[in-house]
């Protein structure tokens, strides 16, 4: 049933199409006129848009539109504008003593912050986002006091300028310097810097002798075999009692805290294979393109991940 | 009115309907296209723009049978967040060796538009082999048996000839070497001066999975590596006009 009484005076007023199907006719009623108004409304704004705007494909490129609209002028006016916010604090930071900064409120707040944010970018990956790192992977953890090239905020902002082991920074940390693999089946480049080739055994020995350095339960006739071993090959760059060379990156081999892992199967995959982490270069530029991070940025991450660690 | 009574006639004929339809897709999508082809300011000049190295473009094949792009785009926007994000906004001439482009359309994943350089080789391969292990937030899914799939540069010279028929400027050269540079480019301690010296000095030459032979995982971090890298920013002024 129809709610509404069909009215009947309704093709007498607008008409029908002519269109005729067995009978059922079509009313020509008008568009309502809001519509018809809004619908010519949008054919205006889309012509005075071509003309504000840039729109229309010429011979040699588009119309510019009157208004001057462009993206990459937009962008890097919003990016100059705020550059020119920080700029002022961003030159104390520069200029400012590397240890001074935390001692300046002003600055330890602005580098705090800047610094997280960028950490959260750009270290975070590798680091992880609470700056854990990766246990057992070799990604070092930043909240420890345990530093393999120092925790200074000198020692950071020097790592972190010129990254480990990179091949794009020629002043980066520990080029060509690594923990070798000591097995006598290695090959490859990690297999070049190990002074002696060791067998399944030995090695077995100098990671009992490591086991036992840590504090783990070492087998003892094992562990005394591989002290001989240990003081020939390992103490140029872990030290003669195994506490590790921050000039060289080594680990100390006598506390808990491990890089890659400090278990026997880990330790003898550790020999066998050896390891060589690496880091980017944040602070290098090269003749054809610009470093990763600003020297105020690389200042603000380096307060930011001291503020991290233990403190040194 | 006369006119609007000839419509009749498109009405009641469904092949002219159909021509006549098509004829107007075709203004439509001829006036939305060919500019892009003919007008100077479609692809800026920039410097430093190559053809992808055969194991690059190896790849990047695996990119896209991966599905990468499906979580991963590759386009920075020109906004001052994406930029200081993720560096540089994206050129069109970055796309422009890219059959076809990468630049998707949503970001389950970060923008790879620049990913080139930033972490270390290990990275991408302990990364890739079970993200979760590094970044324990990451929804990625592992594709550790990308390091355990051999890769044959069977086919490369022929793909490469195909890039060549749609407009990648290989040169002759270029795909005579394709498998010794296929090789090459993973083999740090060989001899890569004719690599090199076929793409540029830029190449990255390194041993991208730490193990012998070229996998799939070997030739997807040398693209992934490449990327964003190639443009010589230094000789490059915006051109405020776009």
């Amino acid at each position: 049933m129809c709610a509404k009484p069909i009215k009947d005076d309704a093709k007498a007023k607008v008409g029908t199409t002519g269109h005729s199907w067995d009978g059922i006719e079509e009313l020509n009623t008008p568009l309502p006129r809001w519509w018809l108004w809004t619908f010519y409304l949008t054919i205006l704004f889309a012509i005075g848009y071509t003309i504000a705007y840039p729109a229309w494909p010429l011979i040699y490129g588009a119309t510019p539109g009157v208004l001057g609209s462009s993206t990459r002028a937009d962008v890097d006016a919003d990016i100059q504008h705020f550059d020119a916010l920080n700029a002022p604090i961003k030159a104390q930071l520069v200029a400012a003593d590397l240890t001074a900064i935390e001692g300046d409120d002003a600055l330890k707040a602005y580098a705090l912050a800047a610094g997280k944010s960028l950490f959260a970018t750009n270290c975070a990956p590798c680091h992880g986002s609470g700056a854990a790192g990766v246990q057992g992977l070799g990604y070092p953890n930043l909240l420890d006091n345990d530093w393999l090239y120092g925790g200074t905020i000198d020692a950071i902002y020097t790592t972190i300028t010129h990254g480990v082991r990179n091949t794009v920074d020629p002043d980066a940390r520990n080029v060509g310097i690594y923990m070798p693999a000591w097995s006598d089946k290695a090959s490859g480049p990690l297999a070049d810097m190990a002074t002696a080739k060791l067998s399944a055994d030995q090695i077995g020995q100098v990671v009992h002798y490591v086991l036992k350095l840590s504090g783990q339960t070492a087998h003892e006739a094992k562990a005394t075999a591989g002290a001989q071993l240990f003081k020939d090959n390992c103490v140029a760059c872990h030290g003669e009692d195994g506490k590790g060379n921050r000039d060289l990156g080594a680990p100390n081999l006598t506390d808990a805290i491990w890089l890659y892992g400090g278990d026997e199967v880990t330790l003898t995959k550790t020999l066998t294979e050896g390891r060589g982490g690496v880091m980017p270069s944040w602070g290098y530029a090269s003749a054809s393109s610009t470093a990763r991070l600003t020297e105020a940025d690389i200042r603000a991450v380096a307060v930011y991940v001291h503020s991290l660690g233990g403190g040194e | 009115m006369a006119f609007l009574d000839k419509h009749k006639i498109i009405e009641k004929n469904a092949s002219i309907l159909l021509v006549l339809s098509l004829l107007v897709v075709l203004i439509g999508g001829l006036v939305q296209i060919v500019p892009l082809f003919y007008l100077q300011n479609t692809i800026e000049t920039v410097q430093g723009m190559r053809p992808y190295t055969p194991l690059e473009l190896a790849g990047r094949d695996i990119y896209i049978r991966e599905g990468c792009y499906v979580c991963h785009s590759q386009m920075i926007r020109p906004m001052r967040d994406e930029v200081e994000r993720y560096g540089h906004y994206s050129l069109a001439a970055e796309s422009m060796y890219d059959h076809p482009f990468q630049w998707g359309s949503k970001r389950t994943g970060p923008d790879l538009a620049r990913v080139g350089g930033k972490y270390s080789n290990a990275w991408h391969v302990d990364h890739l082999s079970n993200p979760e292990a590094i970044v324990p937030e990451s929804v990625m899914p592992k594709y550790a048996f990308l390091a355990t799939s051999p890769l044959d540069p069977q086919f490369i010279a022929d793909e490469m000839k195909t890039h060549r028929m749609v407009g990648v400027p290989y040169t002759d050269d270029q795909i005579a070497n394709a498998k010794a540079d296929f090789v090459a480019q993973d083999a740090p301690d060989g001899d890569a001066s004719g690599l090199l010296g076929r793409y540029g000095a830029k190449v990255t030459v390194a041993d991208f999975d730490g193990k012998p032979g070229v996998s799939e995982m070997d030739a997807l971090v040398a693209y992934l590596q490449m990327l964003g890298t190639l443009v010589d920013f230094s000789t490059f002024t915006p051109d405020a006009s776009r």
